[in-house]
């Protein structure tokens, strides 16, 4: 095995243990969007390291890269019926290698394309029920007003995105509160949170087992939120958004049959909780030598793998 | 669609015409809404002689039952749809900690 295979097999098994370090620290709290990067490059680089060190194993050839030399394996194999040219175990599994990485590969494009058409049907059919439901209301101006009593606010995000808030809400919230709620909201829309989610959700969906997947997901999902309540916050007083939080928070599942709500909902506690508790007790944020470190971190994440694919280094 | 869920029985296209009173809207306009809502299952139709007759495929409150069910769905998937702004914590921690944010308040106005 070559070099270049050793390291993209070491990459993609470090993201692990570094992924689940990464969900259980408490520095990213302090700066989100530097964090949050830092997670695209982990979740990016795993792919890469991951399906590059598979078909690495399968296919190198010297002097190739490990893209170029799968490309010619898989036409040789082509050219020569396959199979019957691996007789020995080390060409059994190079070959089971190889298949393993095409298929890592699939799997993970299929993923992020399936979740992406189930989060765009669902979103399709909340707009053609908010076309027929929904009115405006001079409290929140710009968002769509649904009467039912439970409290709700959430924003659909998208080319025609939408910020939905119940009448619920409405009454429960003062005119401040209900600011603060918009103001972070439209930080969710503007800055398109939901596409930063996305992958975390494909993997998730792809590796339902893994509590790596799951711990990456909920890290992710909490860090985008404090994103868009640090965006809040250059508008509006932190006090408003925490008592908002919380007053939505404490009558949030009213409507909901509690089936539904069981599920996560002692680490969605502690999510709000944890929020209110950052909004009232602010840390400063990372030093800007800090930031720079954790970004070229996630630079250097993404850049070894992608290299180590594509240049011919052996 | 207010007008049909407002309405008892099936109606046609000219009874909905008749009823949006405060729109000045043509017969075709009328026919290419209702048709519309028939298209994506919001609307039943039925023929009823020579014309179509349509009502609400559901009441009002269940489509809201439904966005709001789907908002504030707790499981994975709905959530990246769409960003909930607060996810539910439990009555008596959320009481306690506004409790609290109500004497900070209190201390630092007195």
């Amino acid at each position: 095995m070559s070099a270049p295979v050793l390291i993209l097999a070491a990459v993609a098994i470090g993201c692990v243990p570094a992924a689940n370090a990464l969900a259980a620290a408490s520095w990213p709290r302090r700066s989100p969007a530097a964090a949050i990067l830092l997670w695209q490059a982990l979740g990016l680089g795993w792919g890469l390291a991951a399906v590059g060190a598979l078909i690495g194993i399968g296919a190198t050839a010297p002097g190739t890269a490990v893209a170029s030399g799968a490309f010619a394996r898989l036409a040789s194999m082509a050219r020569t019926g396959g199979f019957r040219s691996a007789p020995d175990l080390t060409g059994d599994v190079r070959l089971v290698s190889l298949a393993a990485g095409l298929t890592l590969l699939t799997v993970l494009c299929w993923i992020l394309l399936a979740a992406s058409a189930s989060v765009l049907r669902a979103r399709q059919r909340q707009h053609e029920l908010l076309s027929l439901l929904a009115h405006g209301d001079p409290k929140v101006p710009g968002a769509l007003v649904v009467d039912h009593p439970a409290a709700a606010a959430y924003c659909l995000p998208g080319l025609r995105s939408a910020i939905v808030i119940s009448a619920g809400t409405l009454d429960l919230l003062d005119a401040d509160e209900l600011a603060a709620v918009l103001a972070h909201e439209r930080a969710h829309l503007r800055e398109r949170h939901d596409l930063v989610l996305l992958p975390f959700l494909a993997l998730l969906r792809a590796f339902r087992w893994s509590g790596t997947a799951r711990r990456a997901y909920q890290a992710v999902g909490l860090l985008v939120e404090m994103h868009a309540d640090d965006r809040a916050l250059q508008q509006r007083p932190a006090r408003e958004l925490a008592t908002a939080l919380l007053r939505v928070g404490a009558a949030g599942g009213g409507g909901v049959p509690s089936g539904a709500l069981a599920a996560a909902s002692r680490t969605e506690e502690c999510e709000v909780a944890a929020r209110v508790i950052r909004l009232l007790r602010p840390t400063p944020g990372l030093s800007n030598a800090v930031v720079a470190l954790v970004i070229s971190a996630a630079a250097t994440l993404v850049t070894i793998p992608a290299a180590l694919l594509v240049l011919p280094l052996h | 669609m207010d007008v049909l869920w407002e309405a008892a029985d099936p109606l046609s296209v000219r009874e909905v015409s008749g009823l949006l009173t405060d729109r000045d809207l043509a017969h075709t306009t009328v026919m290419t809404v209702l048709d519309r809502l028939a298209k994506k299952g919001f609307a039943r139709r039925e023929r009823n002689g020579r014309a179509w007759h349509y009502r609400a495929a559901e009441s009002r409150e269940a489509y809201v039952t439904e966005l709001m069910l789907s908002a504030l769905d707790q499981t994975g998937d709905r959530q990246a749809a769409l960003a909930r702004f607060a996810r539910s914590v439990s009555g008596t921690e959320a009481q306690a900690l506004l409790r609290a944010l109500g004497a900070l308040g209190g201390a630092a106005r007195g």
